[in-house]
């Protein structure tokens, strides 16, 4: 019974604390024209992985629709330390015609990724930290088990590649806190249940951000109160 | 044994050391393809191989980058059996005590060899894959000389009167190259090994300029505007940097290798044998500037990529026996020291 109080005040709380929260939303546009995307004359080439495909693949770094709606751009509040990665659902990279689906994907410290591989051939997952996470390199046969792994720290665009085809990557961004979003096709992105406050929103594409080694995004400040929170942002490409 | 005994051309030994030399140059491009496809990692475990055992992995699993890790591993275990055979053999066949214990370093180095590329891929260090590149091809530089030292044409060598000497200031230039070309070897390994691609993609000039701008807004540009299918990580200006001093050790190996035609030209004349094989040194030299240029026109394909590793390490064994031959020439090198008995019809046995 008083377990039972327990759950109901919690609930309350939490209801309460929602209350007083709000979402962060906007689009994401590309201006500018970016260089042609290459066709990965590789995976065509490889008898096995070809036929996986009717069309002819191509690399996706700039994601970008006709409108200049970008997709695939990481966009984060600067919280650290409130991670609930352990408590949420884990995020799934899949290995589907040779390609990795996402190629940007973006996780919580602490939060499981399981990486699939749905493709009748042998794939080694193999992933190269720069910001002092394990690096892992694994076998995963063709209908083999699902891997799991885990991220202690926040890192901006963890690379995870395929060595037996070497134009696999994808790219794992890990976030300290739940409050980020990954832009789509349409270049929208939205951070739901933003606790009341003023933060630092930064929005980061893997080739537009990258200065030297590091990314830097493009920041705004935005103060989070009762209401819904719009913040575009504008990349360009010189 | 007899160590005292005069040596005899051992002619199965001989070419026993070419066969050991040729495997590792194979072996040297079978490497060279697994870095030049980026299939270093392929292979998760070692020294097995997705858990089987290295010669009992089933060859319907080679595919992809697979194919170009497990050859080369392979082809390894071949070249390190070779090897030890060869030391062996050495140790009870040659005479000569220093030629025993270079049978000795090399079946040392291509066992460090193999530990160091099964360590590369079990602690994951990619960087352990420079040193790896550029101790083969040291490695391939020792077997080419364990094969010329046995062979007829240096025993001769040693062992007759000296008709031209080479300068001691010849021989320390052909070495000043040899050694300029063996610290090319290593920027190009260091480059190979940057999985970045090329941090230069135009030639003559370098990203439109002569001498390219490093600005991180620069770097910056370039990255942004690089699309890359296989070597999609992101250049450094330090990695530039590193391909314009490639391209300008180039151009001083090639003037280097020119001199040295040409002052052996003058000293012995055309029909020498140094003067030939310095005129096969230049030969290689331009191959590989062609081959350097091509690797850049052809956004670093794969099979132009290794023969430019292979041809460099052509020029670097060039070098090497150039050394080798000026030494052996040099008065100081006799048959005391080097312990010869000329024999028209070679024994196929040694001495000992």
């Amino acid at each position: 019974m008083k377990l039972s109080g327990l759950s109901l005040l919690v609930a309350a709380l939490a209801t309460v604390s929602l209350a007083h929260s709000a979402d962060i939303s906007g689009v994401i546009t590309l201006k500018g024209t970016p260089p042609a995307e290459a066709e990965l004359t590789p995976l065509i080439e490889d008898p096995t992985c070809g036929s996986l495909h009717t069309d002819k693949p191509t690399t996706h770094f700039y994601a970008v629709d006709a409108k200049g709606d970008l997709a695939d751009v990481v966009v984060s509040l600067n919280v650290v330390g409130k991670s609930t990665g352990a408590t949420v659902a884990p995020a799934v990279l899949d290995q589907n015609g040779c390609i990795y689906l996402p190629g940007i994907i973006a996780v919580q410290t602490g939060q499981k990724l399981v990486v699939k591989n749905s493709d009748p051939c042998i794939h080694n997952v193999h992933s190269i930290s720069t910001a002092g996470n394990t690096d892992h390199n694994d076998a995963q046969m063709q209908g083999g088990t699902d891997l799991t792994y885990t991220f202690d720290k926040p890192e901006d665009f963890l690379k995870f590649q395929c060595d037996v085809h070497g134009w696999m990557k994808a790219w794992v961004t890990v976030v300290d806190s739940p409050y980020f979003a990954v832009s789509d096709k349409n270049g929208k992105f939205i951070i739901k249940n933003v606790p009341p406050g003023k933060y630092t929103l930064t929005a980061k594409h893997r080739k537009l951000s990258l200065v030297g080694t590091t990314y830097k995004g493009l920041e705004q400040s935005v103060e989070v109160a009762d209401k819904n929170v719009t913040a575009n942002f504008t990349f360009e490409v010189k | 044994m007899n160590k005292t005994a005069p040596l005899k051309f051992n002619r199965p030994l001989h070419w026993f050391a070419v066969l050991t030399a040729v495997a590792t140059f194979l072996l040297l491009g079978a490497g060279g393809l697994v870095t030049s496809h980026e299939a270093g990692m392929s292979v998760p475990d070692w020294p097995n191989s997705y858990g089987y055992n290295m010669f009992a992995f089933p060859i319907s699993k080679w595919t992809g980058g697979i194919f170009y890790e497990h050859t080369h591993r392979l082809w390894a275990t071949v070249v390190g059996s070779m090897t030890t055979i060869l030391a062996v053999w050495l140790w009870l066949k040659d005479a000569r005590k220093w030629m025993t214990w270079l049978g000795v370093a090399a079946f040392f180095g291509v066992v460090a060899q193999g530990v160091l590329g099964g360590l590369r891929v079990t602690l994951k260090m990619d960087g352990l894959g420079v040193f790896h590149g550029v101790i083969a091809q040291a490695f391939f530089g020792l077997v080419c000389a364990l094969a010329f030292f046995t062979s007829r044409f240096w025993l001769n060598l040693a062992a007759q009167t000296k008709p031209s000497p080479v300068r001691r200031g010849l021989r320390s230039h052909v070495l000043f190259v040899t050694v300029l070309i063996f610290l090319q070897l290593i920027l190009g390994a260091t480059m190979r090994h940057q999985h970045a691609g090329l941090s230069i993609s135009d030639f003559p000039l370098a990203h439109g300029q002569i001498w390219p701008d490093t600005s991180p807004t620069a770097i910056a540009h370039y990255n942004a505007q690089r699309i890359e299918v296989m070597n999609e990580g992101p250049i450094t200006a330090f990695q530039v940097v590193l391909q314009m001093v490639h391209r300008l050790v180039a151009l001083f190996i090639f003037l280097g290798v020119a001199a040295a035609v040409g002052i052996a030209l003058k000293r012995f004349g055309k029909k020498d044998s140094l003067t030939r094989l310095a005129w096969f040194w230049l030969a290689l030299i331009l191959v590989q500037i062609g081959l350097g240029i091509e690797t850049i026109w052809s956004n670093k394909a794969a099979d132009i990529a290794t023969a430019h590793v292979l041809v460099g390490a052509l020029s670097l064994v060039t070098g090497v026996l150039w050394c080798l031959i000026a030494f052996g020439r040099s008065p100081h090198v006799s048959a005391a020291e080097s312990p010869v008995v000329l024999d028209a019809q070679p024994a196929l046995a040694g001495n000992k």
